[in-house]
């Protein structure tokens, strides 16, 4: 197929942003969390385009190995969400600033 | 018996450090036998190096040990023994023990009496060292030292504030005069590659010619430093507050050794004085006006040490203007008469303040010549010698021997013969004004007891110097005998002379004794027992500006003084200062400003993060 | 065969703008999987369908899973902060929306300043991934599975309920609370 591999960079990029934009201004850590998670996915995104682009398999295992860590990194951070909630009894990241200055 | 030169400016030293470290656990006489006693010995050690000195009279140096060598200047602790420092070290030593003689009465009931002979002693090993000296550096410890000694001596009583500030001020003006001393030795050094004084003496006629800058500056800066020292113009104001000292202090210190220190530097230094003329004159300038200022000022003091005082910067004037044409031995012959009459007037001053309750002004006194006959007679054979009165006392043949050089050495001129003789009725004016006013008239107030042996031997010792000293040196239609200038032509060169007429001698000694005369009856008649109701007359203002010395005080004050007070008042934040602190100041704002950014939100920091990588990405992959 | 790839570049767009800007947590982690589905299909258009399987399976299914149990369990309400739409107000999104932008702008610029390069052609079958992954990359797999043992022990401690020790000097102090 002929659709060129800027095509699918550019939804990367495009997906990549609209996950940067929503980790700058939800204040709710779970929706933080689920940013990073889009961000991720972006990438991966653009490691397999730019794999199939040069027709190997490259690409795919990159993917595979953001997967692994995304999903350590999920599961670390979520234990985390939940100390939180419990130390702070809420979920807004702007309340827990006790490290400034 | 020549090398026991060093064990005379040992023994005060060692006088001092025994009374500095056990003198309060000692008795009271054994302190006193302690501070008198060093300097008796040195005294007595004096007269039998000088006699032994007297046979052969080759300049004698003991060097006890080299002090430092760094870079080329390697001064020694030397001890230079010739004609001239013998004359000081005798007249230093023997003064000096006659004057611990009588502060140990004097002083006796002190609570700081050990502390007072400790700082004598140090003084007189001090002053010794200056006079000893044969490099500049050993001389400038023994100048800046007295300098030290006399600080620590007017503040005696340091209880009252008045005290400690007449002690800074004596200490600051000369210190004025050591700064422009130090630069002299700067420029000797450098020029010379020694501060050896024989060495330079030896060297600077050659390398430097007559007249040449670099001789003149030398030769003034020497001035300078002599200047402020021996109290002459400009630096003359510091002495007559420096009498709220204790009389024998006043006695040794401002009369008869440490104001002469000076004259000994100017002496010892005369090759660059005389291949410097203009630098010689102007010694003889500041010497002839500084007598005439300073006498008219003691004719209008009420206290009697301030008398002295001024009288003392007047005849110091006599000496300078002596060593600014050229006779150097009338000068230091004047210096040796000096030291006698004048340490036996502060002395006999002493005595008549101490039995008086501490009473300082004449016009509170009178008719003392009855109840303390010994004082009198002693202070009125000083007084006649003061006044240079004809041919019985001392101070007529030094002083008119001055006063007729002025006009017939080479470097004389009518000028300064007519200052040396209207100072000289001046004198006799002021001098018998002070005698009248003490000890005649109708008594105001009771002394309350005799002083006792200890404060008369040394009066009377004194003044039959004062009387007697002149005798070894007589004019040339007297008699003719030249033995001060004999002894001191070895060192110095002997004063050149016009041709004159033997008979001009004849007459300007007759003129200068009638004047003597004119001035001691004028003062018979305006002051012999005569009624004077307030204890201090009325001044009108060109009394008062007399009174106050010509009011260089004033004049310092508003030049230098007040400049200075208002600099450092403006100055209060310390401008220099406010570089560092600001340097300080800008990383606080810095912190302030950086810690801002540590706000503890977690979007804030995602924000930095995100904004830092596209600046990254913008710089790598953008020109 | 390319018109999907379009449709599901657009899909996948607009279901992530959606899950930025839901005020429900479990709408927008539902909004995340729509959009993980379509990117399921971009990685079948290009040739690898394996990948497109791992996507649905661990991503979708595991890890938004997780997600899941976590929301659940917190019992997230709707009375929270982002109720009130705060991030909506314009001082809120104006600075991330410059930053995100330019970042666009830049790509964009090096993306299309050259010529186009065509995709190949063929699809790749596990057994290529899988020969690659454990001859070239086993190292990489093996710190794979170190990174995965960290997760799990981290997220077990990290997940325990909290045991107090107490010195036993306090403990009667802290019984006499409890139990008061």
């Amino acid at each position: 197929m002929n659709i060129p591999m800027e095509y699918g960079l550019l939804l990367a990029v495009i997906l990549f942003c609209i996950g940067l934009v929503g980790l700058l201004i939800r204040r709710n850590i779970i929706f933080m969390l689920l940013c990073i998670e889009i961000m991720l996915n972006a990438a991966g995104l653009a490691f397999v385009v730019a794999g199939a682009s040069w027709g190997q398999a490259d690409g795919q295992v990159m993917f595979i190995f953001i997967l692994a860590m995304a999903a350590a990194e999920v599961s670390v951070g979520l234990a985390l969400i939940i100390q939180l909630f419990k130390q702070s009894g809420s979920l807004d990241v702007s309340k827990v600033n006790k490290m400034k200055g | 018996m020549k090398d026991l030169l060093w064990l005379i400016v040992a023994l005060p030293f060692a006088g001092a450090l025994i009374l500095a470290f056990a003198g309060g656990k000692l008795p009271r006489a054994l302190s006193a036998a302690v501070g008198v006693g060093s300097v008796s010995l040195s005294a007595i050690l004096t007269l039998i190096v000088g006699y032994e000195f007297l046979g052969d009279t080759t300049p004698y140096l003991q060097v006890v040990w080299q002090w430092f060598d760094v870079y080329g200047l390697s001064p020694n602790i030397g001890f230079h023994l010739d004609t001239v420092s013998l004359i000081f070290i005798f007249i230093i030593t023997f003064v000096g023990a006659l004057i611990h003689l009588y502060s140990a009465e004097f002083m006796w009931k002190e609570e700081g009496f050990v502390r007072f002979f400790v700082f004598m002693n140090l003084f007189v090993g001090l002053m010794l060292i200056l006079v000893l000296a044969d490099n500049l550096l050993f001389l400038y410890l023994g100048w800046e030292g007295v300098g030290l000694c006399s600080y620590l001596l007017i503040g005696y009583w340091y209880k009252d504030p008045k005290n400690g500030y007449a002690a800074r001020k004596a200490f600051i003006v000369t210190r004025i005069g050591d700064a422009a001393l130090a630069v002299s030795f700067y420029i000797l050094f450098m020029s010379f590659n020694t501060l050896n004084i024989q060495n330079i003496l030896m060297e600077a006629p050659e390398t430097w010619t007559v007249g040449s800058g670099i001789a003149v500056a030398t030769a003034f800066l020497l001035l300078g430093g002599a200047v402020g020292k021996s109290a002459q113009l400009p630096l003359q104001t510091w002495l007559p507050d420096a009498m709220a000292a204790p009389s024998p202090v006043s006695a040794l210190l401002h009369a008869a050794t440490m104001v002469t220190a000076g004259v000994y530097l100017i002496a010892r230094t005369h090759v660059l004085f005389e291949i410097a003329p203009i630098a010689q004159h102007t010694v003889a300038i500041i010497g002839a006006a500084t007598l005439l200022i300073a006498g008219m000022s003691a004719l209008y003091q009420h206290d009697i040490k301030k008398v002295l005082a001024y009288s003392t910067i007047s005849q110091i004037g006599y000496m300078f203007l002596a060593l600014g044409i050229g006779a150097w031995s009338a000068a230091l012959f004047h210096f040796m008469i000096h030291a006698f009459f004048k340490a036996l007037l502060f002395l006999g001053a002493g005595a008549v303040i101490w039995v008086m309750r501490d009473e300082h002004n004449m016009f509170k006194m009178g008719g003392l010549w009855k109840k303390l006959p010994i004082t009198f007679w002693t202070f009125l054979i000083a007084s006649a010698s003061l006044s240079a009165l004809p041919l019985i006392t001392a101070g007529y043949y030094s002083k008119d021997k001055i006063i007729w050089l002025a006009y017939a050495s080479d470097k004389g001129s009518k000028g300064l013969w007519l200052a040396a003789i209207v100072g000289a009725f001046i004198t006799a004016l002021y001098t018998f004004r002070m005698v009248f006013l003490t000890f005649f008239g109708k008594a105001k107030a009771e002394p309350t007891h005799r002083p006792g042996w200890m404060i008369t031997i040394p009066l009377v010792v004194l003044a039959f110097f004062s009387f007697a000293g002149g005798f070894i040196e007589l004019p040339d239609n007297m008699g003719h005998l030249t033995l001060v200038s004999n002894f001191v032509e070895k060192t110095l060169p002997a004063t050149t002379l016009l041709s004159l007429q033997p008979s001009t001698e004849l007459i300007f000694q007759i003129i200068s004794a009638v004047v003597a005369l004119v001035a001691v009856f004028i003062a018979y008649k305006l002051f012999f027992n005569k009624p004077f109701p307030a204890a201090v007359p009325q001044r009108n203002a060109i009394q008062q500006f007399f009174f106050k010395g010509w009011d260089f005080d004033l004049v310092y004050d508003k030049l230098i003084v007040e400049p200075m007070v208002f600099l450092s008042k403006i100055n209060k934040n310390d401008i220099i200062d406010k570089f560092y602190t600001g340097l300080a100041y800008i990383a606080r704002q810095l912190n302030v400003l950086l810690s801002a950014t540590q706000n503890g939100q977690l979007r804030w920091y995602a924000m930095i993060i995100a904004t830092g990588a596209i600046l990254i990405l913008t710089i790598i992959f953008f020109p | 065969m390319e018109i999907f790839f379009y449709i599901a570049g657009i899909l996948a767009i607009l279901s992530t703008l959606m899950v930025v800007v839901a005020k429900n947590a479990v709408h927008a982690l539902l909004y995340f999987i729509v959009s993980l589905l379509s990117v399921s299909v971009i990685f079948f258009i290009l040739g690898a369908p394996f990948i497109a399987a791992l996507e649905v399976i661990i991503y979708a299914g595991a890890i938004m899973v997780l997600f899941v149990f976590v929301i659940m369990m917190l019992h997230i309400d709707s009375s929270d902060d982002d109720k009130a739409y705060d991030f909506m107000k314009p001082k809120v999104w104006i600075g991330p929306s410059i930053i995100a932008l330019i970042l666009v702008v830049e790509m964009l610029y090096m993306l299309f300043s050259d010529s186009y390069h065509p995709m190949a052609n063929h699809t790749i079958s596990p057994e290529v991934v899988g020969k690659l992954m454990f001859t070239k990359y086993a190292l990489v797999v093996d710190l794979a599975g170190f990174l995965l043992t960290a997760g799990i022990v981290g997220a077990y401690h990290l997940g325990q309920k909290e045991r107090k020790n107490l010195h036993r000097y306090l403990k009667e102090e802290h019984d006499k609370i409890e139990t008061s």
